[in-house]
């Protein structure tokens, strides 16, 4: 099983690689098509700005190699955060488009909603399984992951969300759709519940 | 609700982890940095702060070497600080595998630098340390590991550092810090009540108790020195006692 991670200059890629490592997998970080092309499972990281996201991945010229991996030879494919966030159509932030492998809007936390919290959302938060995934298999015990974060995806499709979390109001914050997963939170960050979040998407079947 | 964060705050010199009182007369610990992490995260703690307090004489070399150690069996968020003067030596500690940089002295001497790590990383990314220290009613804001006092008052700089693009206030109490005498209470309150970012407490933890008042007081997370290093308390002791008196945790 050999896992690519995929390096397109946005977000910290070695606690991803190290965690799923301990978690029993191989990886391997490249921004390499060949490599992308090869591998058996696929991991969309990333943290920053969506526009800067979307102009690497088109600059480094992988928007191809993306869609042909995921939407034709039905790669598995886990995003994180903001590499979760560009699968969706369209962003508020930064006003572009995304990969569209989700029919979801990236949105900011709507600050009229949200009290005296503050945003970004940031710490440790219960995720609420929204529907029976290899990836929730306990859709009774609600886990904690890390966030940090000012926007979120909004789907348009129920059964697209995977899992949802409250913060101001309840949001969606993983998604997924036959191989293609996403998830707003880190596990790479999340302790214990990380920990077992990786060894379930080293396990994926979809 | 997001829930409330327990942190330990691990201050470096060198390759050593050290201890002091009010930022001085720092004390050396036996064990390895590193050692002291990976118990805590075995401990359940849901953060690292790494604040190197000679970095800006030394470089930080031995920082990044121990946060990318740290970061190959430490599944949690990890802060790394001290001497981070430009866009450049933020870069290197966010390279290293730290997931924020706190800044202290180099934003008071140069706050554009608050705006240009927020924008070219995103503002959770950027943590602005701030020492106080309390003189007649007010409390002042420090820099240099406690000895300059930049003749600015801690509120007034917390608004303007969130202004710029902090995404969070690391805000240290010098006349606690080191003491086991509980936080700084009404300064956590006057600072959490007016700034839009979380704001983490760090300086004069004890007991459990101490958490809980902090977090009454508004704190968003504690950070936790020497209670933890001389094992008066684990992070599963303050976890509990704060889940007793009805705090939301991880």
């Amino acid at each position: 099983m050999s896992i690519c991670i995929i390096d397109y200059g946005l977000g910290n890629l070695a606690s991803i690689r190290n965690m799923i490592r301990k978690a029993g997998g191989k990886s391997e970080i490249s921004s390499d098509p060949t490599v992308i092309a090869a591998a058996e499972k696929l991991i969309l990281p990333g943290v920053g700005h969506f526009a800067a996201g979307m102009e690497n991945i088109l600059k480094s010229g992988l928007l191809p190699v993306l869609h042909e991996a995921v939407l034709e030879r039905k790669t598995p494919i886990l995003g994180i955060c903001l590499g979760m966030q560009l699968m969706a159509g369209h962003s508020e932030e930064g006003d572009v488009a995304g990969l569209g492998w989700f029919d979801a809007d990236i949105i900011r936390f709507r600050q009229e909603d949200m009290g005296n919290l503050k945003v970004p959302h940031m710490g440790w938060n219960e995720v609420k399984p929204a529907k029976a995934h290899a990836l929730f298999p306990n859709v009774d015990e609600p886990e904690r992951f890390y966030f940090v974060h000012s926007y979120h995806i909004r789907c348009n499709n129920p059964e697209d969300v995977l899992a949802t979390a409250h913060y101001g109001y309840d949001f969606t914050c993983a998604v997924s759709r036959k191989n293609i997963a996403g998830m707003q939170f880190h596990p790479e960050k999340s302790h214990r519940f990380g920990m077992g979040m990786m060894e379930r998407f080293i396990q994926w079947q979809p | 609700m997001a829930l409330k964060r327990i942190i330990a705050r691990l201050d470096i010199k060198q390759e050593r982890l050290i201890k002091g009182m009010h930022l001085e007369g720092w004390r050396f610990l036996q064990d390895p940095p590193q050692k002291f992490c990976a118990e805590y995260y075995r401990q359940g703690v849901d953060e690292i702060i790494y604040v190197d307090v000679v970095a800006s004489l030394y470089g930080r070399e031995k920082l990044t070497e121990i946060v990318k150690q740290t970061t190959d069996h430490v599944f949690v968020p990890i802060t790394a600080g001290g001497g981070v003067r430009s866009l450049d030596d933020a870069t290197d500690l966010l390279r290293s595998g730290a997931d924020k940089v706190a800044v202290c002295t180099g934003a008071i001497k140069e706050p554009q630098l608050i705006t240009e790590i927020s924008r070219r990383y995103g503002a959770q990314c950027c943590v602005v340390s701030i020492q106080a220290k309390k003189n007649g009613n007010q409390w002042d804001a420090y820099y240099d590991i406690g000895r300059e006092n930049s003749g600015r008052s801690v509120l007034d700089w917390a608004l303007e550092a969130v202004a710029l693009g902090a995404g969070e206030i690391l805000l240290t109490s010098i006349d606690r810090e080191g003491t086991r005498k509980g936080f700084d209470l009404d300064l956590i309150e006057q600072i959490s009540s007016r700034v839009q970012v979380p704001v983490i407490a760090s300086g004069g933890l004890g007991t459990p108790g101490h958490a809980a008042q902090a977090f009454q007081a508004g704190a968003d997370a504690v950070a936790v020195a020497y209670a933890l290093h001389y094992g008066l308390c684990s992070v599963g002791d303050i976890k509990e006692y704060c889940r007793n008196a009805g705090i939301p945790l991880r």
